[in-house]
């Protein structure tokens, strides 16, 4: 299997060892330890506030945390130098919950960039772009900047971007928080497929009844945040 | 050298996702232009001044005068001896006795054309021309004491050094001058790319979100100051040049009387902007990393 070729642990894809994370000395959350398998399926939930961006910003090395260990494919992200961190992020799409485009590229150059930055001609994904713009519905928006979409657009087009080079690990803060429900499922429909091929998916939201539809088409495992743990709440739900 | 070749290379992808920075990227036009300006200018008076200190420097070094001042009875003999002495003397190269008359029109600005030559009692001048690495001067003056004791020999140090030395002074300063050149292109342009990197400081953050490595970020900027910077350094050394070859030559008002380059000295004006290059490029390069290492 790829992964195994590129060194991850059989423990996780992503492995947080007793992480705590405190802002200027409010602690919001401690002793926080989970792994995310190869090929897993999760959901992170908890109330505005709990930190689930927070962790998730942790997973791809964007925040360091202030304590314990936070693993991505079996090496220590504190421990990477600044291009290991950078080839560690080609191996993880991650749809912020604020987008992160940049304003002055056109949707279609935002979707392409995580290929830009490798250095490959961006041609090569054309007609995977073409696909990929369709599946989330924004093919007549290629052109537009990014300032000029709707909120669920933005979702949209930041899930495009996380999936196109079709990276091990897809991290998903609230992809279905501007959407109907229509497209909500359609979104859930792509994580699940991606998680078909093998992806590791973790996907923040606070929507339960997207869950209760994932739980019926894939084995998906809730992390709860809540009062500052981590607590794995996957069979009840 | 791979990292030259990039840059002449360029990378469309790395800089399409920098806006373009018109009004940073034009102040890194204007300050180097200007900047190259006054480098051109002073490398030539530096370069101008160090030709004149070579040539008083060489002028001065081969001629010497000895002065004899004896009462009038004495005088042709102590001439003779010290002819002889000179004509002995290894480096001596030619002696030749300036004719009173000779001696009255250098004296004439001062005291006017009917000097009464016969009733004053001029010195014998002989004027000595010195061949090679020139004599041993110190042997010489205690041969002439000893010999001609009226004999005074004035190897002309004395002129030369204050007008040699002002002159190397002009070049150390002109040096000095272009050193600070350097160190001010340097800062301007470091502030200008941390304009420009901070004005972008978004689009920083989203390329190492979504997998850039640094000199992916690093080129696109690097890249733009760098020719942005040869470029004003090229215009601002073209008017200098221009303006140089056009200065005439006044020999009597000038510091110094053959301003401009000669000969292999073109080279260093042409140098000019490649020098603002290579500046530019360090300095965009250390803003950037400094800026980056900013971010996660
Ligand atoms: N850079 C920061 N500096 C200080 N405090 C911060 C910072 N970022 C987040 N916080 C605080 O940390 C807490 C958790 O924020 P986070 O965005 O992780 O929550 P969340 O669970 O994602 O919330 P939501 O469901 O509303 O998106 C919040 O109280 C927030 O104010
Ligand atoms: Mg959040």
């Amino acid at each position: 299997m790829r992964q195994k070729r590129r060194g991850m642990t059989d423990t996780g894809a992503i492995e947080l060892y007793s992480v705590a994370m405190d802002y200027g000395g409010r602690t919001l959350f401690r002793d926080v330890t989970f792994a995310l398998k190869p090929g897993s399926f999760h959901f992170l939930t908890g109330p505005s506030g709990a930190g689930k961006t927070t962790l998730i910003k942790l997973c791809y090395g964007e925040l360091t945390a202030s304590e314990g260990r936070v693993l991505a494919f079996g090496e220590d992200t504190t421990h990477m130098d600044r291009d290991a961190i950078a080839q560690m992020r080609r191996r993880i799409g991650v749809v912020h919950q604020d987008c992160r485009f940049i304003d002055h590229l056109s949707v279609a150059e935002n979707v392409l960039l995580p290929i830009s930055v490798t250095g490959q001609a961006p041609s090569d994904a054309e007609a995977n772009l073409a696909e990929l713009m369709g599946w989330v519905g924004l093919e007549s928006l290629s052109n537009h900047l990014p300032p000029e979409l709707s909120g669920g657009e933005r979702q949209r087009a930041a899930l495009a971007r996380a999936v196109i080079m079709s990276p091990d690990v897809v991290l998903a803060d609230e992809p279905t928080g501007n959407v109907d429900w229509e497209m909500s499922l359609r979104i859930l429909s792509l994580l699940i497929e991606l998680n078909k091929l093998g992806k590791t998916i973790l996907c923040a939201t606070h929507d339960m009844s997207l869950i209760r539809q994932a739980k019926s088409r894939v084995s998906a495992r809730v992390l709860r945040l809540r009062d500052g743990r981590v607590e794995l709440a996957g069979a009840e739900l | 050298m791979k990292f030259l070749l990039d840059l002449l290379r360029g990378d469309s992808s790395a800089e399409k996702v920098v806006p373009p920075t018109g009004f940073t990227a034009n102040l890194t036009l204007i300050a180097s232009g200007a900047m190259a300006f006054l480098a051109v200018f002073i490398l030539a008076l530096g370069l101008s001044a160090g030709r004149q200190a070579d040539v008083w420097e060489d002028a001065l070094a081969q001629t010497g005068t000895v002065r004899i001042s004896a009462p009038a009875d004495t005088l042709d003999a102590q001439v003779t001896r010290v002819l002889e002495i000179l004509s002995q003397t290894p480096g001596v190269g030619g002696t030749r006795r300036i004719p009173n008359e000779e001696q009255a029109e250098l004296l004439a600005p001062w005291f006017g054309d009917d000097l009464p030559i016969d009733a004053l009692l001029l010195p014998a001048l002989i004027e000595v021309e010195f061949e090679g690495g020139g004599p041993d001067m110190v042997g010489l003056k205690q041969r002439l004491v000893a010999e001609a004791p009226a004999a005074v020999l004035d190897d002309h140090d004395r002129w030369r050094a204050p007008m040699v030395n002002a002159a190397n002074g002009l070049r150390r300063l002109a040096n000095l001058s272009l050193g600070l050149i350097a160190i001010v292109t340097a800062v301007t342009i470091a502030l200008a790319a941390s304009a420009a990197l901070a004005a972008n400081g978004q689009v920083i953050d989203v390329l190492r979100l979504v997998g850039a490595e640094d000199r992916f970020i690093t080129r696109a900027f690097v890249r733009r100051f760098t020719l942005r910077a040869a470029g004003g350094a090229a215009m601002g050394a073209l008017i200098a040049l221009v303006l140089v070859v056009l200065v005439p030559n006044v020999a009597d008002v000038a510091v110094t009387s053959d301003f401009g380059f000669r000969g292999l000295n073109w080279i260093w004006p042409i140098m000019v902007p490649v020098a603002a290059a290579v500046i530019a490029f360090f300095a965009t390069r250390f803003a950037a990393f400094r800026r980056l290492s900013e971010v996660s």
